[in-house]
């Protein structure tokens, strides 16, 4: 199956790529596979009792990486993907997902997908999700609907630092992580979301901190415009002698909504666990302070929200 | 040049902060001066166009920008520079001194600015101006602005406040370094006597009236020798000793 000028700019979009990438890939377009490459270290299985791949890579495999990018191009296409990661012991490598619909017609487009990720002992993985829509007048076209659910196992030593990602053109969106640490691993997880318009995101993390050592860390910066709902969610459950530390800092714009629940639970004397949350406009000095410079006052809004979502 | 005409400002809640204050600014280094609360940091506002006069004008360079918005004024001509910086999260050095230069970040630039302020260009460009930076270095950024924006009028709200001693030696040394050469006119607000000492002329300002305008030789020497404190309870229990 080839792929379309569409979808080539939605691969752009999501996971940087002007032309096939290196190393091992899967192209997932309008619910086919369009384009896999295996390496000797890296295969790509594809599921036979349900939607989606297995992606295997071999103990010791160090500096390579694996893209699994999806695209969505026809309106009316609901499709719920499994993708498994099995990562053997003492890899370090880079995961690149990511989805992007572009819709044009008046049904809505969905795409959930459930990773998962089972990480050997002392394995490294860099794991970077991006998500993107585009297309269609705002009246008219149907909604972008994703749902993205990411199950991390990390076994003693192992460490994942994921960077999720939505910056815009997703109408509706629940983003589920859960994650089980065993003794030593390290968890590290970067999100940046911004929603306009009429959009809904809510983003629900529990982390199990069950082994000695073990610490997790989850970052989340938004931004909330328009008539924009967002919900944050974070549960720690602090099961040993480990450091947990959850971080949620919003800029609210408009008649936006933005909801902040995070949680923490411990069981253990040695278990070390800290929330923060803030909500707030953007600050009048800090708009001020660029205009001194000659910027306009939207001038300094968009620099001001750009720079907090790097 | 830049020139106020009766100035005057009334906060929300009625009270007079400042009164019928004209003066024109056409030397390269003009100090403001005197007690807390005279009404020195909202004059500096008022010039910037945080701040809007409750009455009077603003000239600058003959064009009446009284009713200018602070974009327009910083477009025209004038920086100001805060006394307390304000902090971003996610904006790095680098990044503002980009938009304060109004061109892309010319690294070399960039990093003969941050030197003038006594900063590492390579330890800095990358900073994020978040709550890693100490109120040290905030101001020197601060600083920093200015000087890449290169304006015609430069105001700076109490560049000394919140630094440190030996971090205060280094910022005199970066305004007299300043002061020999800027072409523009700068406008400093300032309770020091090193930096009163490099002034052309100083304005005395207090309860919100101009007291004072003239020429260093005529001015220092008389805010000197009367150093006494403002409360009359105090200068007795002083008279005492």
């Amino acid at each position: 199956m080839a792929i379309d000028a569409i979808q080539m700019s939605l691969l752009k979009e999501v996971a940087e790529l002007d032309a096939l990438p290196v190393g091992a890939y899967n192209i997932r377009a309008n619910g086919k596979s369009a384009a896999r490459n295996t390496t000797a270290n890296i295969d790509i299985v594809t599921k036979t009792d349900k939607p989606g791949i297995d992606i295997i890579i071999k103990p010791g495999t160090k500096n390579e990486s694996v893209h699994i990018p999806v695209v969505l191009s026809e309106a009316g296409l609901k499709e719920m993907v499994y993708n498994d990661f099995i990562i053997g012991e003492d890899c370090d490598i880079v995961i690149i997902a990511g989805c992007g619909i572009h819709s044009c017609g008046g049904s809505d487009s969905e795409h959930s997908g459930i990773h998962s990720f089972r990480v050997g002992k002392n394995a490294k993985v860099r794991y970077i999700e991006k998500h993107y829509g585009e297309g269609g007048g705002d009246a008219e076209r149907g909604k972008r609907v994703m749902n993205p659910t990411t199950e991390v196992f990390l076994e003693e030593g192992a460490s994942m630092e994921m960077e999720a990602t939505q910056i815009s053109g997703i109408d509706d969106t629940v983003r589920k992580t859960t994650a089980v640490l065993a003794a030593g691993s390290s968890l590290v997880i970067h999100e940046k979301v911004m929603t306009t318009g009429t959009q809904s995101a809510v983003s629900d993390f529990t982390a199990d901190l069950n082994g000695e050592g073990c610490s997790c860390n989850i970052i989340s910066r938004t931004v909330a415009k328009d008539k924009s709902k967002q919900e944050f969610i974070s549960v720690l459950n602090g099961n040993a002698a480990c450091a947990g530390h959850s971080e949620c800092d919003s800029i609210i714009m408009d008649d936006a909504k933005v909801l902040a629940s995070p949680r923490l639970s411990a069981s253990c004397t040695e278990a070390s666990l800290i929330h923060e949350a803030a909500i707030g406009k953007i600050a009048g000095e800090q708009l001020i302070k660029l205009m001194t410079l000659g910027l306009t006052e939207q001038e300094a809004e968009e620099q001001i929200v750009n720079g907090f979502l790097k | 040049m830049l020139e106020l005409k009766n100035i005057s400002y009334d906060a929300e809640d009625g009270k007079e902060i400042l009164q019928d204050i004209s003066l024109k600014i056409d030397d390269r280094f003009v100090a403001i001066t005197g007690p807390n609360g005279g009404g020195k940091s909202t004059l500096a506002k008022i010039i910037a166009g945080i701040n809007r006069p409750s009455a009077g004008q603003i000239f600058l360079d003959g064009e009446d920008i009284t009713d200018l918005s602070v974009t327009e004024r910083a477009n025209r001509g004038i920086s100001y520079a805060f006394q307390q910086p304000v902090r971003f999260k996610g904006l790095r050095v680098k990044d503002l001194l980009a938009l304060a230069s109004g061109r892309g970040s010319g690294l070399n630039d960039s990093c003969e600015i941050l030197s003038e302020v006594g900063l590492c260009a390579r330890d800095y460009m990358d900073r994020e101006l978040n709550d890693s930076l100490s109120g040290g270095e905030m101001k020197r950024i601060e600083i920093a602005m200015i000087l890449a924006r290169g304006t015609g009028l430069s105001v700076f709200d109490e560049p000394e406040a919140g630094i440190d001693l030996w971090s205060f030696q280094n910022l005199i040394r970066v305004f007299e370094k300043m002061y020999q050469q800027t072409r523009g006119s700068i406008l400093i607000i300032s309770h020091q006597e090193r930096i009163l000492n490099i002034a052309d002329k100083i304005v005395y300002i207090k309860d919100g009236r101009m007291e004072q305008y003239g020429s260093r030789e005529e001015i220092l020497p008389g805010l000197l020798a009367n150093t006494a404190t403002t409360c009359q309870v105090l200068n007795e229990k002083l008279e005492v000793r």
